[in-house]
């Protein structure tokens, strides 16, 4: 079976002004939407307190929210998590003795105000320092990553294509984190892991397109640089998309499957590898062909040395 | 030209998909229910004690799967929860404190499988359920702490050598010392240099003083002390918590991993684990009125406290003795009085001090005064965590003789609080107090949900995908598709070896991305093949080709994930590093089942002869 089927090369970088405006654009969203709504950062980055308790009918929200109040706990956030027997209470920083008791606390009046069934499934307190760390850790985690990728790419292939794409990862984890800001969705380690992924797999792509550039570029010898990354394209187009069709199937079950507990991660790396797949055909080359990548950087005697190593390589 | 393998590399295939899914078998038959019975105190269970378990259980009517005893533990299995939980309180009750008893997990594995160290994956605590702690270590009480020491001890070296001194007062970061001429100064200098070690000395002659700091290899010295005891320490509370298989660690510079599987009260765990407990010893002031001292004129040698009943008691500032000798403390009755008391056993050199301080007092008050130091919540500027003592006089006994080694106190109300007051001592004395900055409790019937939850998302993902590359494929897809479901096998096999790999909820979302990912590398070959055969090359060409020409693509691409899945493991936490885990493990295994297992099936069904076509 093919889904794919190209006798003729694509013209991609012909359409490479309009995507490169579209990237732009939604770029610039995303940056917009960062520094204005910002991200809706979870308990892990803000600290604070949260609990999830399960009844065994439907939950009385309203009545919850009266026990709380009644307790002392006026500004607890009180909604129902994944069914409506669950129940998430939410609690921010407050400047009391036992912080760490909160939780236990809160749990005890819930019982107390009638709710004697009620049962504990979760309790997660992060006190305000261990948040920025996390937040500092998850920051530099991104940067790291980015840095080390560039130095592997630049190592393996040329300067070009690894600006191409690093500016590539750039743009899928901000768009990513942009998505996230923009529905208000929290962001929290897992997220922050899911974005992580992205990274690896949006690069994934890229490389495997790269790669195909660059055997072109000397296997080819006739054609302008346009022409032939759109043959390197057309050639990966169907791999690149059946990839990206079976990464999509798995994280649908997860997202279905997996509870609401991984629907923040889900989400994240289902946006994440449709950007990712579409930097790796755009951004990329893009940024590549704009750097002015040509024949003459890829063809020389790097040849003998690329064959020697990769013999090593083979299994 | 023909596509074969060398036998011994398709065996080796064999082989090692083989061991994997060996080691993989123990998960196939999950974990029983058990209780662990272990002594406290230093008392180890033996066959008494598992004839003392058998009876118990038989008289309670509980059925259980067998029982055993091995490095001083009784382990006894059930068939279900429901035994488990009700043996769990009968035991508790009949074996009495001298034995905590505990709920536990044991793997089921059949015995000739855990014989070759056979043994199914760790959970996480989000899937096991349980509780997981970060506690800080206070490092600026535990630099004052040194700061005093080395105050008190500059006292006492000077004394003894009778050097004079005008005066020694804390400075800054250090000590700094006044002498009354440079004579004093020279000779001062030259002994405390020779009696400590890690100090840096600077002489001010014009001034008369000698200011003294702590190198830096001394603070680290001191810093890494500091973590080192609390973490000792906690790892005694946590014994006396009876948990199974806990987790004591340190992470970073400053702060503790507490993990407790199954742990159901968090609060009490928290109180335990949370308050840090001292004593120190006082004489009291009897030259001095405690009214006066209320009004405002507090005697300069002493100090107020405020006993158990809020009365003010007034006590002389000079600590007899330090917590930190204590060695042993255990709760009793009095037989006489009836009345709760704490035995308390200092180490040698904490009992000579208490003997010489103790000796001249006899027929004279003390006070014991208990100290516990909380987080208020509150930051200091640096982002520090604020900590406040609430200090206590829990009694005020006459010494009736010269105190050694050995001693009590009485004066608590009663049993249960002098329980708890010895299981704070008998923990140890701290130097630096802590406190819990992070906590996730995970209920058992939301980490049961996760597991089942996750296998469901891992179950949907793999057959989807099967699905898929058999239809697209066609024969070659159920090439890939043997691969993926060997991949899998794999990776359950690999983490169950990997003594610290813990598989996580986040953990299986990497096993099922890395479902979604694998077969990307025969995406790539399969295409490739393909390509090659449109161009017209032979079957035996195309398949040779495209595996030659996939692999360094395959190779570079997974390597730029793994360093992403291994930044990830290195400053990820939790569940975060099991996520970094699966996927790390799924992208290496991934490389070697679908280049290398594919490769050997495809060379033995379509390799070794001539066709015209392939089925892909």
């Amino acid at each position: 079976m093919k889904i794919f089927k190209m006798k003729d090369t694509l013209a991609f970088m012909s359409y490479r002004k309009a995507s490169t405006i579209i990237s732009i654009i939604l770029v610039l969203a995303s940056v917009i939407s960062l520094a204005t709504n910002k991200l809706n950062f979870g308990l892990d980055f803000t600290g604070g307190t949260l609990l999830e308790v399960g009844f065994s009918q439907p939950a009385d929200l309203g009545n919850i929210r009266e026990v709380l109040e009644q307790g002392g706990y006026p500004d607890a956030v009180v909604q129902l998590f994944g069914s409506s027997e669950d129940v998430l209470i939410r609690l921010g920083q407050r400047d009391n003795v036992k912080a760490e008791m909160l939780g236990n606390e809160i749990l005890n009046l819930l019982q107390q105000g009638g709710n004697a069934n009620v049962e504990m499934r979760r309790i997660e307190f992060v006190g305000a320092n261990v948040g920025d760390e996390l937040a500092e850790q998850g920051g530099l985690a991104m940067l790291t990553a980015l840095i080390c990728i560039l130095v592997y790419v630049a190592f393996r292939f040329e300067w070009r294509f690894a600006l191409g794409s690093v500016t590539a990862l750039g743009h899928d984890v901000i768009l990513t984190l942009g998505l996230f800001s923009v529905l208000g969705l929290e962001f929290d380690l897992t997220v922050l892991a899911a974005v992580l992924a992205v990274i690896g797999y949006s690069l994934n792509d890229t490389i495997v397109v790269s790669d195909r550039i660059r055997e072109n570029f000397r296997k080819i010898r006739k054609g302008e640089a346009e022409e032939i990354i759109n043959i390197s394209l057309t050639q990966t187009l169907s791999r690149t998309m059946i990839t990206s069709l079976t990464t999509f199937l798995v994280l649908l079950a997860l997202f279905f499957k997996g509870g609401a507990l991984i629907h923040g991660f889900a989400t994240a790396l289902l946006f994440g590898i449709v950007v990712g797949t579409y930097s790796s055909i755009y951004v990329a080359s893009t940024v590549a062909l704009a750097l002015g990548i040509s024949k003459e950087d890829l063809i020389p005697e790097v040849i003998e040395v690329e064959g020697a190593d990769q013999d090593e390589l083979r299994m | 030209m023909l596509n074969k393998y060398p036998l011994w590399k398709s065996l080796m295939v064999v082989f090692i998909i083989a061991i994997g899914a060996l080691y993989a078998l123990p998960n196939y038959y999950g974990e029983d229910p058990a209780v662990q019975i272990s002594g406290t105190k230093g008392v180890e269970a033996d066959l008494a004690t598992l004839d003392q378990i058998k009876a118990s259980l038989a008289s309670s009517n509980i059925t259980y799967q067998s029982a055993s005893l091995a490095n001083g533990q009784v382990l006894v299995r059930f068939k279900d929860y429901k035994n488990q939980q009700t043996a769990n309180k009968a035991l508790s009750i009949s074996l009495g404190s001298e034995y905590s008893v505990a709920l536990n997990l044991t793997p089921a594995t059949p015995e000739w499988l855990a014989n070759i160290g056979g043994v199914p994956m760790k959970l996480g605590l989000d899937l096991s359920g349980g509780v997981h702690f970060l506690m800080e270590v206070d490092m600026k009480t535990a630099m004052n702490r040194a700061q005093e020491n080395m105050l008190g001890g500059f006292r006492t070296d000077l004394r003894n050598e009778k050097i004079r001194y005008r005066s020694v007062k804390e400075s800054g970061n250090g000590v700094e010392v006044v002498f009354r001429n440079e004579d004093d100064l020279a000779a001062g200098e030259s002994l405390l240099k020779r009696t400590n070690q890690g100090l840096i000395f600077v002489d001010d002659e014009d001034k008369l003083s000698l200011k003294v700091t702590m190198s830096e290899a001394k603070l680290k010295e001191t810093r890494e002390y500091a973590i080192q005891q609390n973490i000792t320490i906690i790892r005694n509370r946590v014994n006396e918590l009876g948990v199974a298989e806990p987790l004591v660690q340190r992470q970073g510079s400053k702060h503790i991993v507490v993990e407790l599987p199954g742990v159901q009260d968090t609060a009490r765990a928290k109180e335990i684990l949370g308050a840090t407990a001292t004593l120190q010893f006082h004489m009291v002031d009897q030259q001095h009125d405690v009214r006066d001292a209320l009004n405002g004129r507090v005697p300069a040698g002493s100090f107020l406290v405020n006993d158990q009943d809020g009365r003010p008691q007034l006590l002389k500032k000079r600590i007899m003795l330090r917590g930190e000798h204590i060695v042993g403390a255990a709760s009793s009755m009095d037989q006489q009085t009836n009345r709760s008391q704490v035995n308390i056993d200092l180490d040698s050199k904490g009992g000579s001090i208490f003997s010489n301080a103790t000796k001249d007092n006899i027929g004279k008050p003390m006070a014991t005064v208990f100290i516990e130091s909380k987080a208020t919540g509150e930051k200091n500027p640096d982002g520090s965590l604020k900590f406040t003592q609430h200090q206590e006089v829990i009694s005020v006994a006459t010494i009736q003789a010269r105190l050694g080694s050995s001693f009590r106190i009485t004066g608590q109300d009663s049993p249960a609080a002098a329980h708890n007051l010895a299981l704070l001592l008998r923990a140890g004395a701290l130097i630096a107090p802590i406190a819990i900055v992070e906590e996730r409790t995970v209920g058992p019937s939301l980490g049961a949900e996760n597991v089942q939850l996750g296998m469901q998302a891992i179950l949907w993902g793999f057959a989807l995908v099967l699905l898929f590359m058999m239809v697209y494929y066609r024969k070659f897809g159920l090439v890939a598709n043997f691969a993926l479901a060997a991949n899998l096998v794999l990776i359950v096999g690999i983490m169950s070896l990997i003594p610290g790999a813990t598989l996580t909820l986040p953990g299986m979302a990497g096993i099922v991305l890395t479902v979604g990912m694998a077969v990307d590398a025969n995406v790539l070959i399969f295409e490739r093949i393909r390509e090659e055969l449109r161009e017209g090359k032979s079957v035996q060409q195309s398949i040779h080709q495209g595996y030659d020409a996939a692999f360094s693509t395959i190779f570079d691409a997974n390597i730029t994930t793994l360093i992403a899945a291994l930044i990830l493991f290195a400053v990820g936490t939790g569940p975060i590093k099991g996520f970094a885990v699966t996927l790390s493990i799924g992208i290496i295994t991934s490389m070697f089942t679908s280049i290398i297992g594919t490769r050997s099936v495809v060379n033995a069904v379509w390799g070794g002869k001539k066709i015209d076509k392939l089925p892909i």
